[in-house]
């Protein structure tokens, strides 16, 4: 995993709520056996709309997502994960974001950040009012800023250190196998196993 | 223990592998489901790392969201994916159900059909609707494909503790009034986001008075509602269910597994972090209106105005939803007219959900001019529901009798939606392009779409004069 300390970069703002995981990457586009090349599929359906936000010229190498409640609601394909990173996203800001888009987040190094909601709107009007508008996001103080604007955000201690050493997490867990075995064994014999049958 | 506990406590102290300070725990995993979608980047991590599959024989894998659910050409992209999980099974020694087996079926409606799915257990799937596990008791989580890597490696899943939630609904659900309704009736008042970050357990009379198949209807699409994981805490109607499975315990096994799994119920003391209590005789069938789950209405209303929306991010929402879905504010329900009629999905495609659509159709004929398919959720299904009968009902009425898959649930095989055509759903998101690109989806029970199939709009089996039978499933 890439890590994470700071990013600095100009922001995509998606100004809707509820978007879900079929329209950051549709089902059709997940037939493929490998992990990259997802970046063009982004957005799929809502990209053949010449006015869409991804389409402005204003916005073209955009690395920070700013969204609406609820981002990343659905599915749990990480291929929309996959899709945003792949199309040069670092960070994705928004109110509220699924569980399990902001997992895969921390998974991949992605950086979930949730701010308030007036925060999100303050940012959001800022960057559609100026698309050149650098804004940082530092992992390190928990903060995101732009020219006037500062809000700081929460995150767990783990995840924050796992993103910043961009430490792959089944290293870490094996780093308690033997409390594993020890579970393993322990386990009661009428649990069912795929491959006994009765 | 001291601490009075809820069933989802219990069930996630029970796996704790390791915990400490500052850490997400980590869980122990007692049955991990595989499917072609959301696996293969998953084994590729394993053989770069060099890593292993630690518990083979606690995983299990199916082909269903790509495979085609009627003979035809096949997409060389989806056979790729497919050959590709058959690989990778064959590889590291686990067992699959590949399409042509018949032990094939959607994932969700596979590890209960075997009785693989039991009270108590952690289970986990790269599927956002594993939540249906949880019909049983299970604490059953979707998951995204590093964490399936990390599973398949380490049989453990690193997670934070989430927070409780009781959704209780009491008292006798009206006549017509199905599982799929009380979801859609929880979804609509806690919202899109209402269950995030937490697990909900679903309590009171009316969810003890579902039968299996309509309590996995509901637990199904708690991730509908954002949350981590849904549950029902086991009880007669779980045993008897699980009884006699292929891979339910048998003999002394099974009743020290009965001691456990009754040990499980919440505390009647215990504390939930959010509680909300639904009243059953609030509930009406429903149908979805717009393109999140959340934006659905009974089906004796109309099509909402955006203005009546305060919340400024709401009335925006239904505003484009209403475009997308080509609606006017105020149309009655019950005059929007679907094109297509699809009964099938993880949420809606079991036995008893077959039974219910069936009796709304037997001596009846869908709409002319209406295209309507029913996809079981197994190959097994399938096969009991011809030793019922159930297929020449379907046929007889206009239905397209398929093999079981994802099919029209979402856009990943060759069963969609053209653009602009509206179909009367009883899968789980109406999502934009969801069932194929431009498409409508309104979310609706078993016996909607049935009746709807027939009508020609959108209707209850009541309206045409047919009476329900009692034990009505999803």
């Amino acid at each position: 995993m890439q890590p994470f300390t700071t990013h600095t970069g100009t922001a995509l703002p998606l100004d809707r709520s509820d978007v879900d995981t079929d329209q950051i990457i549709p089902a059709e586009y997940l037939k493929r056996i490998e992990r990259t090349g997802f970046g063009p599929f982004l957005f799929a359906e809502w990209r053949k709309d010449p006015g869409f936000v991804l389409n402005r010229p204003a916005h073209a190498g955009a690395s920070i997502l700013v969204a609406g409640p609820n981002f990343g609601s659905g599915s749990s394909r990480e291929h929309a994960v996959w899709a945003l990173e792949d199309a040069g996203f670092r960070a994705v800001i928004a109110p509220s974001l699924a569980d399990i888009f902001r997992m895969n987040c921390t998974k991949v190094g992605l950086l979930p950040v949730r701010l308030p909601p007036d925060a999100v709107r303050r940012l959001m009007d800022a960057v559609t009012g100026d698309p050149t508008t650098r804004v940082t996001v530092d992992l390190e103080a928990k903060a995101v800023s732009a020219p006037g604007f500062h809000a700081a955000f929460d995150i767990d201690d783990f995840t924050r250190w796992r993103l910043l050493e961009g430490l792959d997490d089944i290293g870490l867990s094996l780093r308690h196998e033997e409390a594993i075995t020890a579970f393993e064994a322990a386990r009661p014999s009428f649990l069912p196993t795929a491959t006994r049958s009765g | 223990m001291t601490t009075a506990t809820t069933l989802s406590q219990k069930v996630w102290d029970q796996h704790l592998v390791h915990r400490a300070e500052g850490e997400p725990d980590l869980l122990y995993v007692d049955l991990h489901l595989v499917h072609e979608v959301t696996s293969a980047q998953a084994f590729d991590g394993l053989r770069l790392a060099e890593r292993t599959v630690r518990r083979p024989d606690l995983t299990v894998a199916t082909m269903d969201h790509n495979v085609p659910t009627a003979p035809g050409p096949e997409d060389p992209v989806s056979v790729r994916q497919m050959e590709a999980l058959a690989r990778n099974c064959a590889e590291f020694g686990i067992e699959l159900y590949p399409t042509g087996h018949i032990g094939q079926g959607i994932v969700h409606v596979i590890g209960p059909q075997m009785g693989l799915t039991q009270p108590g257990l952690v289970i986990v799937c790269g599927d956002s609707h594993t939540s249906t596990h949880g019909a049983f008791g299970a604490l059953a989580f979707g998951i995204g494909t590093s964490e399936v890597e990390h599973v398949l490696a380490t049989q453990t899943l690193s997670q934070p503790t989430p927070g409780s939630m009781a959704v209780t609904v009491d008292g006798d659900l009206p006549p017509g009034v199905t599982a799929k309704d009380v979801i859609l009736g929880v979804i609509a008042r806690i919202g899109t986001g209402g269950g995030v970050g937490h697990v909900i357990e679903y309590r009171g009379s009316a969810i003890r008075s579902l039968s299996m198949e309509g309590r996995m209807t509901v637990c199904n699409m708690s991730i509908e509602a954002g949350a981590r994981a849904g549950m029902v805490a086991p009880d007669d109607t779980t045993f008897a269910y699980v009884e006699g499975r292929s891979h339910a315990p048998k003999g002394a096994a099974w009743e020290r597994a009965l001691d456990h799994w009754r040990s499980l119920g919440t505390d009647p003391d215990a504390a939930f972090d959010r509680e909300v209590r639904i009243d059953a005789w609030e509930l009406t069938p429903y149908v979805s209106w717009g393109t999140n789950p959340a934006q659905t209405v009974s089906i004796d209303g109309a099509v909402p105005d955006p203005a009546s929306f305060e919340d400024p991010i709401r009335r925006e929402s239904a505003e484009r939803a209403l475009a997308y879905m080509a609606l006017r504010p105020g149309t009655a329900i019950r005059d929007i007219r679907p094109d297509t009629v699809f009964i099938g999905s993880c949420t809606n495609s079991r036995i008893e959900d077959l039974r219910v659509a069936a009796d709304v159709l037997r001596g009846r004929r869908v709409r002319d001019g209406l295209r309507a398919m029913v996809v079981p959720g197994s190959m097994l299904v399938k096969a009991q529901a011809e030793r019922e009968g159930l297929d020449q009902v379907f046929r007889a009425a206009g239905f397209d009798w398929r093999d079981a898959g994802c099919s029209m649930c979402l856009g990943m095989n060759p069963d969609q939606l053209s653009p602009g055509e509206r179909c009367a759903s009883t899968s789980n998101r109406n999502f934009e392009g969801r069932q194929g690109k431009g498409g409508r989806t309104h979310l609706v029970s078993p016996a909607v779409a049935a009746a709807t199939a027939i009508a020609g709009h959108f209707c209850t089996p009541a309206d045409l004069g047919i009476e329900r039978r009692a034990a009505d499933g999803g």
